[in-house]
């Protein structure tokens, strides 16, 4: 059969400064931009964490290195309490919002998708050059309440009413309101990526990629899209509620107006709950594919991945109401919810046992994507299981609003987003840059977070049984929390720990990029789309559209001349196509 | 060795690019009216029904808007016959009406709130009123939206621009139209006639 | 592990208790042994030259059961959890006992207004009197309280009773407990409500069935003059 070579049609017109590097419709160049952001943001939400630590540590002494924050957040050093408020909210919307989802959707997504499925980009360029831009204008929205009268939102990541609705309750007016702000102008970027990579990844594969082909990533970071746009809708009409309620007199949620303050909740975490599903499936989607190349076979239980990942993403709307056992609804929808919450954890189970099973039998060299991987196995399996002990309803009357949740959700939020998403972005920055990172300081990077992350959040679950509750600006109030100061103590000594150990990252990521050892096309000797190209990729990303033979784990398979087999790497002339 | 066009060899181009997006947004779309629709349903069916403020909405505008919204999107499926009939001539005109149908809704909205204003019927003066505001404001927007987006097509289509480009457009925002018409189709039995 | 949690007081802090170490022992084990077969892998198959790796894809039922059976054992085991949990919810927050003594408490920025029916035992009654952030019960008597908010969300968190439920504005919801231990202990706002949610500390003070009488003698309307307001 003759071979069919595929030509792309494109305008290379001299493009000028800003529509080449600012104003860019390349994914590759706006997912690095996403990436970016999505990283400074980061060292703010860093920031958030040293103060907010340190108070919790020693509460009734200055903060060091803040005397410049002025007058009515600081007092020369001494913490305000409402600022404290205000930065513990910061920290959740910006951990969340602006860097979970910029690093592991917009920039892994964006950079990947089309790479990987052999298109020359997104399907609507455009939009997705607006989903930057739209993401960008969100950060400095956010940003900016900063810096107005009455300070940023105070009423937690979570926003409940009427704490968040009467700006009287908590003094906060123009920040609160440019927090739904910032959050509806980010849930619009997203909506315009999701919609991008979904009609991207249905429309634009090359030629054999059908869908059992897919590298995972793809699988995954497609469930995330779909999980936003089918979830976000409520949630953008709680924030059109709130917005009202505190501008023109609606009373949607504040029962002096007829209002409901529980339905903002509802709202708030049926989109809250697909919401931490659509933050965790890239990050498992960056696993799913490291775990092949450094193991060097395939991934176990392809098939069984996707359905298990298409089931979870199913289920994670009808588990919300885990969040709210408390919170005053009936007591009798405790017991449906805890069982759907419970039912959860099988299919993340099933996914968790096949990456390991991937281990089984293999070749394992451990360079520093592969590291940060065991970090996520390991730390995402203490965040699955102590998530039982949240979705049992009478556990969870202690439990719940104390550290024990606190520490849950990080075992899952930062293992995805700092274990995954760093193993993915040590995997793919000789990709994304044309140059390798330092493996020295790569694996220096790990250890230090690694021991540090698990110093930080394991003694946390001690304050959760101890009854520590979240959001307290003073503990030493309570007698029954005072044998637990030592506690607080170590856990912010290691969280300073924790964020010095990311020092290593910044200076490999920023000198890899001028002194780093020049990428080869395919440095991982890995089988996916995006290695048979350049590194970077030249604009268009392939010379010819490539052509896919066979799935993308094709790893050690007896009789092949090497232990991979690229997805484009033409069958033997004459002999028939073998398997998938 | 034979050369392909791009478009030619992708796998599984069944649905325009275009097209396609436009429905992922519009599902999205469906949840958000769909969980604010919810929400007013299951609030006002707990309350007890707020028949008292709710007698105060005019069920004679609220159809005649419905007669409006209704018509614009039949003068949309025109325009749209016109593009796939390729009869350029003919697109324009049934564009504009639609366009003029959707401007006079949101003007006979305005008629609305500005009367219920000033009966004292504000976002304050009750919870069934916050829904309504919150509900058929979120829709106007909406309809303002379409309209900018139609009459921009208006006037690559008078220009006579872009001709290919324009006919997918054409239909791609007639889906959007028809969805903020679908929309209202719910809203008006559930805020003006239980 | 136990010696972290407060000391426990309640009638049913104890079966809370025992639903968190049965999903302790439950998932502490699969963690440890989860852990120590990543880990085991790691070792074992770590590159070595002349060991090439497997090619296994896992997409028989004979390699997929070494998943799938961990799987369904782990669903059953999840089921057992909730099982145990369903029985100890439902004494908690669905049946409610009648209740001994009742009382109202009002979460407001920022502080627990307690409010008790006095002498006649009965609420919203001229001599009930409203204390501030002072819960006095009698040990061993079931003790019903309402909760309200006049502001935002609280919630009503009693660490030694193992009891939590969040107060809202515009509702009243109903809890109860048993004290089974005299002495004084903590009551907090779990609930952010605002720049002094960390001041919003109550004393929860439980005294013999006497005492408490007494206590709510030296009390009344003619001692502290304090009418409630729901």
């Amino acid at each position: 059969m003759s071979q069919v070579a595929v030509v792309t049609h494109h305008a290379h017109e001299e493009t000028s400064f800003w529509r080449k590097y600012v104003f860019s419709v390349d994914h590759k160049v706006i997912g690095r931009q996403y990436l970016t952001l999505g990283l400074c943001m980061a060292l703010l939400g860093g920031a958030t964490v040293y103060v907010i630590r340190w108070q919790l540590a020693w509460p009734e002494t200055p903060i060091p290195l803040t005397s410049w924050v002025p007058e009515p957040a600081m007092y020369d050093g001494q913490l305000d309490p409402s600022f404290y408020n205000q930065l513990v909210t910061m920290h959740g919307t910006i951990m969340v919002f602006f860097v979970a989802m910029p690093i592991l959707l917009g920039g892994l997504g964006n950079f990947l998708l089309p790479l990987m499925i052999g298109a020359d980009d997104m399907a609507l360029p455009r939009l997705n050059m607006m989903s930057f831009w739209t993401f960008f204008t969100a950060s400095a929205v956010l940003l900016s309440s900063f810096f107005v009268s009455g300070g940023p939102a105070a009423a937690g990541w979570t926003g409940y009413p009427p704490l968040s609705a009467n700006p009287e309750y908590t003094g906060v007016h123009g920040g609160m309101n440019l927090w739904i702000l910032a959050l509806a102008l980010e849930f619009a970027s997203f909506l315009m990526g999701g919609v991008n990579f979904l009609t991207t990844a249905i429309n634009m594969r090359a030629p054999g990629l059908s869908f059992f082909r897919l590298p995972l990533m793809v699988w995954m970071q497609l469930t995330a899209g779909v999980l936003f746009l089918l979830s976000v809708g409520p949630i953008i009409g709680g924030a059109v509620m709130l917005l009202l309620d505190r501008t023109i007199g609606s009373g949607f949620f504040l029962p002096e107006r007829g209002g409901d303050p529980l339905l903002w909740q509802h709202l708030f975490w049926f989109f809250g709950h697909p919401e931490v599903y659509v933050v965790l499936l890239p990050g498992v989607g960056a696993v799913l594919e490291i775990l092949p190349v450094f193991a060097r076979k395939p991934i176990f239980g392809y098939r069984t991945i996707v359905y298990s990942t298409i089931i979870a993403g199913v289920l994670s709307f009808v588990v919300w109401a885990h969040h709210m056992f408390v919170a005053g609804i009936d007591p009798r929808l405790a017991m449906p919810f805890s069982i759907t919450t419970i039912l959860i954890s099988v299919p993340f189970a099933i996914m968790t046992f096949a990456m390991i099973a991937t281990l089984w039998g293999g070749s394992i060299e451990f360079r520093t994507p592969m590291l940060f991987t065991f970090g996520f196995l390991i730390t995402f399996l203490i965040g699955g299981v102590t998530g039982i002990f949240n979705g049992s309803a009478a556990v969870d009357i202690f439990i719940h609003g104390t550290y024990f949740v606190v520490a849950h959700f990080h075992y899952t939020l930062f293992p995805t987003v700092f274990f995954a998403g760093f193993a993915g972005i040590y995997y793919w920055y000789p990709k994304m840059f044309g140059r390798m990172m330092n493996e020295a300081l790569g694996k220096l990077h790990f250890w230090l977070t690694f021991v540090a992350f698990n110093l930080v959040f394991l003694p946390m679950f001690v304050l959760g049984i101890g009854g520590h509750m979240r959001r307290i600006y003073n503990p030493l109030q309570y007698d029954f929390l005072k044998p637990l100061a030592p506690v607080n103590q170590f856990i912010t000594m290691a969280a300073v720990a924790l964020l010095l150990s990311q020092i290593p990252f910044i200076l490999n990521f920023i000198g890899s990029l001028w002194f780093g050892e020049k990428a080869a096309d395919n440095p991982w000797r890995a089988n996916t789309l995006e290695w048979s190209t350049s590194s970077p990729p030249p604009h268009g990303n392939f010379a010819t559209v490539p052509t896919v033979y066979r799935g993308p784990y094709e790893y050690s398979r007896p009789g092949a001349a090497q232990d991979f087999l690229p997805q484009t790497q033409p069958l033997p002339t004459g002999a028939a196509a073998a398997g998938a | 060795m034979t050369t392909v066009s791009i478009e030619a060899a992708r796998v599984g181009e069944r649905i325009p690019s275009g097209k396609l997006a436009m429905w992922w947004f519009l599902a999205s779309e469906i949840m958000t009216f769909g969980g604010l629709l919810a929400a007013f349903v299951l609030r006002r069916f707990a309350a007890g029904g707020w028949e008292d403020q709710a007698a105060h909405v005019s069920t004679r505008i609220a159809a005649f808007n419905t007669l409006l919204l209704v018509s614009s999107s039949l003068t949309l499926v025109q325009a749209h016959a016109a593009v796939k009939a390729d009869q350029r001539n003919r697109v324009a005109p049934y564009l504009l009406c639609t366009i003029v149908l959707g401007l006079a809704f949101l003007a006979v909205k305005g008629y609305e709130y500005s009367g219920e204003i000033a009966h004292g019927f504000t976002p304050s003066a009750g919870p069934f009123w916050s829904f309504y505001y919150g509900l058929t404001g979120l829709h106007a927007l909406h309809v303002l939206a379409g309209v900018i987006v139609n009459a921009a097509l208006y006037v690559l289509v008078i220009r006579g621009r872009l001709w290919p480009r324009v006919q997918q457009r054409v239909e791609y925002a007639g889906l959007y139209w028809h969805f903020v018409d679908i929309v209202w189709i719910f809203l008006f039995p559930l805020v003006y006639l239980s | 592990m136990g010696g972290w949690f407060p000391e426990n007081i309640s009638s049913f802090g104890a079966a809370i208790d025992d639903v968190f170490f049965l999903i302790y022992y439950i998932v502490g084990f699969w963690f440890v042994l989860t852990t120590a077969v990543i880990l085991y892998l790691g070792v074992r198959y770590r590159r070595r030259a002349g060991h090439p790796a497997a090619y296994v894809r896992g997409d028989r039922w004979r390699e997929l059961s070494w998943i799938l059976i961990p799987a369904a054992i782990i669903l059953v085991l999840d089921l057992a959890i909730d099982a145990a949990g369903a029985r100890v919810w439902e004494s908690v927050k669905i049946h409610l006992p009648p209740g001994d003594v009742h009382l109202i408490v009002t979460g407001k920025q920022f502080e627990w207004l307690v409010t008790y029916p006095g002498a006649d035992g009965t609420l919203e009654t001229a001599d009930d009197f409203v204390a501030n952030n002072e819960l006095h019960v009698p040990v061993g008597r079931d003790i019903r309280v309402t909760l309200r908010s006049q502001d935002v969300v609280h919630s009503f968190f009693l660490p030694n009773v193992r009891l939590k439920q969040d107060a809202l504005p515009g509702r009243s919801i109903d809890v109860w407990f048993n004290v089974n231990k005299p002495g004084e202990y903590e009551l907090a706002c779990a609930e952010l409500c605002g720049f002094g949610h960390y001041t919003m500390r109550a004393k929860l003070i439980a005294h013999s069935p006497d005492e408490y009488a007494q206590w709510v003698r030296d009390h009344e309307p003619h001692r502290t003059a304090e009418a409630p307001s729901a």
